[in-house]
């Protein structure tokens, strides 16, 4: 208890120099979880948006199917299997069909994903109703805003599409855009026309096939479903996991330069105050203090600055961090654009786990180059720190 | 060890290491400090004065011979053993002051009381009764650096006498005061030593101390010289 008093006291006899210190390890923390909030609010966000637009509960792919791999889409597809189609006939499943294909808007020729879904369904957030009410001469298509950007297309916009059916031949017909979605998943828009399930069936010539199975948000996932393959939720939201892993190995490195600042700043403060404080050290010594003791009052008076800059950091970073997590920061871009997942406004998640975290491992950090210095400090001998002579 | 003799010096040497040889700083010192005493160090620069302070205050350790201080051999002691010595039985006063700056004059004096871990009600009587002794009773909330060198010399007396210590060792106390301030703190200092019983060992060269002093020893080189008691110092002479 003495040696924390002293230390404050210390401390806050320093002025301007702890309050420096105290600012730059405040600036690092608030800026970590400020950053680490981002990441997990853009992880949960993206989590998701990619459970309501594509995953819902899960799925039942063909055994050929491998989303990696677009030469496999000519063989996976079939008839799903009838336990399968029995939870489809409830209403707790929807077939889903893929075919590679092109789009020739204006001339211009992109290779598109063509996908069949039931109009009706409400398994996925995407407004497929659009799809059935169409009643114009052409195939329907619901494209994304992205995909809209990209091929410059609008509502009520014709243009050809090609596809090969089931035997190989090619054939080609007009589409029309009947809406554009606006969806955060890039995964359910860019390159992609979806279209009724049933009329691309007809297209391919595939009555009643599927290429994968999307199982509805809490429905039960099937085991005994002959050689295709049950996909759970988890399958889907581990590699986008990975993905995010990925990129958050980027903000890490932000992490350890912030963290460095932060310690560079207190070790440099700590260091100083060896050469400028030696005579007190000394007189500490004479006084008849410990070297243990010593050793402690430094460590405490780094270790003293975290805490310092947790308060400072609460005092300014807390209304901003609560800024960030109610209201949002918006994107100053189309989210579309960006080839993730991205929310209009950007909302931090800050969990009592990540800010508990994060001032542990920054108070660990700089009561450790705290302590250094204070090392230094019991080798001095009293006589040599009293002449202000460093050994 | 003596009952009278609060410490004991016996063929003490100290060597300092110097390129490849050593520079020996004190040579065969043999003598007593009784309790009481108003003991001067007194030499040219270089001959061993605070080199002796610092070995009897535990800062230092002995090459050869053994030193007993308040009947603690120090030879083999460790750091911590001697910083007990200090913290319990020696007051320093320094000729810089030393005052902890951050701290105010009340602070800096209770400080050893901290580092004993006496309770806030005795710390703060006894601080209270050493400012009085020094007369810096309407300075207690200033810092060191709001006070005159006289002043802050006080505060570190305060400090020194707070724990009412056998023994109180002083390198060179005036010599950044003036001839009046000098002479204010010689004069507690002896006042103190009446009064407490405690014994004091200064080094100095400073004339006006000298003329406090009821033993000086004289050192040249390292090695005493002369030890010389006075019955009746010159400030009593002109009283």
């Amino acid at each position: 208890m003495l040696l924390f008093k002293l230390a404050l006291k210390n401390l806050l006899g320093a002025g301007t120099r702890t309050w420096l210190n105290v600012a730059v390890t405040s600036f690092s923390f608030v800026l970590i979880i400020f950053m680490s909030g981002f990441y997990q609010g853009f992880l949960e966000y993206a989590q998701q948006v990619t459970l309501e637009t594509e995953v819902a509960g899960g799925a039942y792919w063909h055994p050929a199917y491998d989303p990696d791999d677009p030469f496999t889409l000519d063989e996976a597809h079939g008839v799903p299997p009838g336990p399968v189609n029995s939870q489809v006939a409830g209403g707790q499943a929807m077939p889903i069909l893929l075919t590679q294909g092109s789009m020739y808007p204006e001339g211009r020729m992109m290779p598109v994903m063509i996908k069949g879904i039931p109009p009706d369904q409400n398994i996925v957030s995407l407004p497929t109703a659009v799809l059935g009410e169409y009643t114009g001469a052409a195939i329907p298509v619901l494209i994304g805003a992205g995909m809209s950007h990209t091929a410059q297309l609008e509502v009520g916009d014709v243009f050809t599409i090609r596809w090969r059916d089931v035997h190989g031949t090619y054939d080609a017909d007009e589409a029309e855009v009947v809406s554009i979605m606006r969806v955060e998943n890039p995964g359910v828009d860019m390159g992609q026309l979806w279209l009724p399930l049933e009329t691309l069936r007809e297209m391919l010539e595939m009555p009643g096939e599927a290429t994968y199975v999307v199982a509805a948000s809490g429905a039960e996932l099937l085991a005994d479903i002959g050689d295709w393959q049950a996909k759970p939720v988890a399958f889907f939201l581990q590699q986008y996991l990975d993905v995010i892993e990925m990129k958050s190995s980027n903000a890490k490195v932000l992490y350890a330069v912030l963290l460095a600042m932060a310690a560079l700043g207190i070790f440099n403060s700590q260091v100083l105050s060896i050469f400028r404080r030696r005579k007190e050290i000394g007189t500490l010594m004479a006084l008849g203090m410990v070297r243990s003791r010593v050793v402690a009052l430094f460590t405490a008076e780094g270790g003293m600055h975290s805490v310092l800059a947790f308060v400072l950091g609460g005092i300014w970073g807390g209304p901003l961090l609560y800024f960030v997590a109610t209201m949002g920061i918006p994107m100053p871009y189309d989210p579309s654009e960006f080839g993730v997942i991205m929310a209009p406004r950007l909302i931090g998640v800050y969990g009592a786990g990540m800010i508990l975290g994060t001032t542990l491992l920054v108070a660990v950090i700089v009561t450790m180059v705290s302590y250094i210095p204070a090392r230094k400090i019991a080798k001095l001998k009293p006589t040599e720190a009293l002449t202000g002579r460093s050994n | 060890m003596d009952d009278n003799h609060i410490v004991e010096i016996r063929d003490l040497v100290k060597n300092y290491p110097v390129g490849g040889g050593h520079f020996t700083a004190l040579r065969d010192v043999t003598t007593d400090l009784v309790v009481g005493e108003f003991t001067g160090l007194v030499g040219p620069s270089g001959s061993g004065k605070t080199t002796l302070l610092n070995i009897i205050g535990g800062l230092d350790a002995p090459t050869e011979g053994s030193v007993t201080v308040l009947d603690m051999p120090l030879g083999g002691k460790n750091h911590k053993e001697l910083a007990h010595l200090r913290r319990e039985g020696i007051g320093f006063i320094f000729q810089t002051f030393n005052l902890l700056p951050v701290y105010t004059v009340f602070e800096n004096v209770e400080f050893p009381l901290l580092l004993i871990g006496m309770a806030a009600d005795e710390r703060k009587e006894l601080v209270d009764q050493a400012l009085e002794w020094v007369g810096l009773t309407d300075k207690v909330k200033s810092r060191p650096a709001q006070l005159s060198g006289g002043e802050c010399q006080r505060v570190a007396i305060a400090r020194a006498i707070v724990k009412k210590p056998k023994l109180i060792i002083a390198d060179e106390p005036t010599a950044n005061l003036d001839a009046k301030n000098s002479h204010n703190i010689m004069q507690i200092l002896v006042h103190l030593n009446q009064e407490l019983s405690t014994s004091f060992i200064f080094a100095t060269h400073d004339e006006k101390v000298m003329g406090y002093l009821t033993r000086i020893i004289h050192l040249i080189d390292g090695r005493i010289d002369e030890d010389e008691h006075i019955s009746e110092p010159e400030y009593r002479k002109g009283k």
